[in-house]
């Protein structure tokens, strides 16, 4: 039985057998609009997320299928101190796949080592969130037709961004691709992701605090928020803070073709005034999450179109 | 310096100089009854200096933990004063109920009944990781 529980649990293979499947659903959603009548999906949010959450919800509605679950731990048995391995083999009783969101790292593990049905991890703490980095790769074909020969702008937060580790690692496995790090220093990249991803596999990446100079070079600018809670140092926060703003006059030397990506939601790290340009596409990415959470689904499920 | 013969007993040699007592505390040697010797920065051919141990008993020993914290002792088992068994370590490729997980974020820092668990992720740094949150293992 197959769970997503980290994207190094797929490889590149079934990755882009999920992307293509999501790709159909774009291109032929009748099609689909069945596929998973009479199947039931629990989501289990022991932290509140309504973003993911009802990402997950439209993408089963959409194929047909039907949800329950719960969106906070105070409204579950869990308020009364029950295990994550007995609240899923009970909720497994009810349904055919858990989508579940956790604040301790590794519980959705213990959930498929528990469930007997397939598990989806919708984010445990800041460790893991597969269906985010899904959701940026079909982004990246969408946007781009492929994988190879981009540069991959990161920006913001570096150190603690799971999203972006994760990233990192899924864009690595395809060949020809470089990267160009922009943080300020109290938020780089850290060594482990350089060591244990990046040089191994000779993949080119620069190291930078600055946006403007990176901003000519990028095929892909992946923005995310730089927060005041990282900063021992008040006066650092902000003298950063608005170094990353990404405003129309900081897109005026950037390609013409160039993707702006975001995991949202967003603070203040993009202008809104962004939005309106054509190389804006995180609110199409947010859609697109939709349509790899389908494709998942199915995939999980082992239901063939 | 003279320490006994053992008649019935363990000897872990070949022990890095210096790592005698954390093997001492993990194995938890203190709370042994019989004779326990520790013998630190003794001369070796092999090694140049090496800690060796002692334990006038024959006890059950988690062979993964000593492989885990110095996978180059030798555990020699002595039975009526011989050498009866030696066994030779390796990096086990897992080590279940042995260590606690330090992240606080981790799951089994809330869910006692699970059974921590790290594996083996890298061989040459002989780096353990959490199954669960893959914070690094580290010694109790």
């Amino acid at each position: 039985m197959k769970h997503c529980i980290d994207i190094k649990d797929f490889t590149v293979d079934e990755i882009n057998e999920l992307i293509a499947t999501a790709e159909d659903i774009i291109e032929n959603p009748v099609k689909y609009a069945h596929t998973c009548n009479g199947k039931k999906m629990a989501t289990l949010f022991y932290e509140p997320s309504t973003r993911t959450r009802l990402s997950f919800e439209a993408a089963m509605y959409e194929l047909g299928g039907v949800v329950l679950g719960f969106s906070e731990a105070a409204s579950s048995s869990v308020s009364k101190g029950e295990s994550v391995a007995d609240t899923v083999r009970t909720v497994a009783c009810y349904a055919d796949i858990i989508v579940m969101r956790h604040p301790k790292e590794g519980a959705p593990l213990v959930a498929s080592m528990k469930a007997g049905i397939p598990v989806i991890n919708a984010g445990d703490g800041g460790h893991n969130h597969p269906t985010q980095t899904l959701t940026d790769l079909l982004t990246i074909k969408r946007e781009k037709g492929g994988f190879s020969g981009l540069t991959i702008g990161i920006c913001g937060d570096l150190k603690f961004g799971r999203t972006v580790h994760s990233l990192i690692n899924a864009m690595s496995r395809y060949p020809d691709v470089s990267f160009v790090l922009i943080s300020p220093e109290e938020l780089c990249i850290p060594d482990y992701v350089k060591e244990e991803t990046l040089i191994p596999k000779n993949i080119p990446f620069i190291e930078t605090t600055s946006l403007d100079d990176a901003m000519p070079y990028l095929d892909i600018l992946y923005m995310t928020r730089v927060q005041r809670e990282r900063f021992f140092n008040e006066a650092d926060y902000l003298r950063l803070k608005d170094t990353y703003i990404l405003t129309p006059d900081k897109l005026k030397n950037a390609k013409p073709d160039l993707s702006i990506m975001h995991p949202l939601p967003r603070v203040n790290e993009i202008s809104v005034a962004v939005d309106d340009d054509p190389r804006a596409c995180y609110f199409r990415q947010v859609r697109y999450g939709k349509f790899i959470r389908m494709a998942l689904i199915l995939r999980l499920l082992e239901i063939s179109v | 310096m003279i320490i006994g013969k053992i008649e019935d007993g363990i000897v872990l040699d070949h022990i890095t100089a210096g790592r005698g007592m954390e093997i001492y505390r993990t194995l938890h040697l203190d709370e042994l009854d019989c004779s326990v010797a520790m013998i630190t920065n003794a001369d070796s051919v092999k090694m140049g200096r090496k800690d060796i141990i002692k334990i006038g008993r024959v006890i059950d020993i988690n062979l993964d933990v000593l492989g885990f914290i110095d996978p180059g002792i030798t555990v020699n088992i002595i039975r009526g004063g011989k050498l009866y068994k030696r066994e030779r370590l390796t990096l086990p490729k897992s080590l279940k109920g042995v260590l606690k997980c330090k992240n606080p974020r981790c799951i089994t820092t809330v869910e006692p009944e699970l059974v921590s668990e790290f594996r083996l992720s890298e061989v040459d740094s002989r780096t353990y990781r959490c199954i669960y949150c893959e914070a690094l293992a580290q010694l109790p």
